[in-house]
């Protein structure tokens, strides 16, 4: 499918399965597994580094920058002057303009405060940010957040590590239907059928990270999910037929005994 | 000779020559310039000042870079 590639805020993307590089076992086996996944954008968090052990590895030289486009978070804000000062750290850090926007209502459900998700929002893209906002399957909030300038927006399945892929399939084709930018399915994927899925309903890209990372074999369920995206986007685009409540035979009558 | 000042790196207490850069804390902890965020109390610095800002007794400069996470 060489033609199909995904556009969002001036970058150009051939893989839609962007994977986030925590929860692994080390370095590694994050390479290995994000080379599986044939993922371009991979998400990174921004943290204090470790002066103390100055013998650490660093993550970012297993993950070679003119191969993947690092895409920072903004994980673990819970407030916007957080998140502000994090999108801002992670632009300092010189890669480029784009931040995966959190901010956080809740511990237990890590669900998006969209309040707070919206006032960040308008802030980042006047200072120039290119702003890919983590929010719930409101699509209200989805076309508040287009409005507001973001070029992408990042709808969830299901709580983040949940593992219980798409909890309202329903909403999320509402916001395929009503917003016209780039629909990015983000946390709660469990498995290869939830990102499949995801792109059947017409997502255009979904980003996971625990489905893979916390699977018995990460290696392996990143080649999986590579396939699952694959096959969705591909069901999606070929036009999948209607649901009968009715059987309709597949084969003819005429030239029966 | 310049004297010793206690500044804070990360959260923790830190001695420090006295004229020291941020560009020398850096060199000093064997940390590269690319992707690292360095904040001078609150303040974020563009990389160019990194060798043209000083350190004085009581600053906190918090050293940040990417790390592995999702969400």
């Amino acid at each position: 499918m060489t033609g199909d590639r995904l556009i969002i805020g001036g970058y150009e993307f051939k893989s839609r399965l962007f994977v986030g590089t925590g929860k692994y076992k080390d370095f590694a086996e994050t390479k290995k597994a994000i080379e599986a996944s044939g993922a371009d954008v991979v998400t990174v968090a921004v943290r204090r580094v470790n002066i103390t052990d100055r013998s650490k590895e660093n993550l970012l030289d297993y993950l070679d920058p003119k191969k993947y486009t690092i895409l920072p978070n903004t994980a673990g804000c819970y407030n916007v002057e957080d998140a502000l000062r994090y999108a801002r750290l992670a632009r300092a850090a010189g890669v480029s303009d784009l931040i995966k926007l959190e901010v956080l209502g809740d511990e237990r459900t890590l669900f998006p405060d969209t309040v707070g998700l919206l006032e960040a929002a308008k802030i980042l893209v006047k200072e120039g940010f290119i702003v890919l906002p983590y929010t719930n399957d409101d699509p209200i909030v989805a076309q508040k957040l287009v409005d507001i300038g973001c070029p992408a927006v990042m709808p969830l399945a299901a709580p983040i590590g949940s593992g219980l892929g798409i909890r309202n399939p329903y909403n999320l084709k509402i916001i395929m239907e009503m917003v016209k930018v780039p629909i990015i399915v983000d946390a709660g994927v469990g498995t290869a059928s939830d990102a499949a899925l995801a792109m059947e309903l017409g997502a255009d890209a979904v980003l996971m990270n625990t489905a893979i990372a916390g699977a018995k074999d990460p290696i392996a369920m990143a080649e999986a999910m590579k396939y699952a995206v694959l096959a969705g986007r591909l069901a999606y685009k070929a036009g999948r037929i209607p649901r009968k409540l009715y059987a309709t035979a597949s084969s003819p009558i005429e030239g029966m005994l | 000779m310049a004297e010793a000042i206690q500044i804070q790196v990360n959260g923790e207490q830190r001695d420090c020559r006295a004229d020291a850069t941020v560009g020398d804390l850096l060199r000093e902890l064997s940390i590269k310039t690319e992707r690292v965020a360095v904040e001078l109390n609150l303040e974020i610095l563009d990389r160019k000042e990194f060798d043209l800002r000083s350190l004085k007794s009581g600053d906190r400069v918090e050293i940040l870079s990417f790390i592995g996470g999702g969400s």
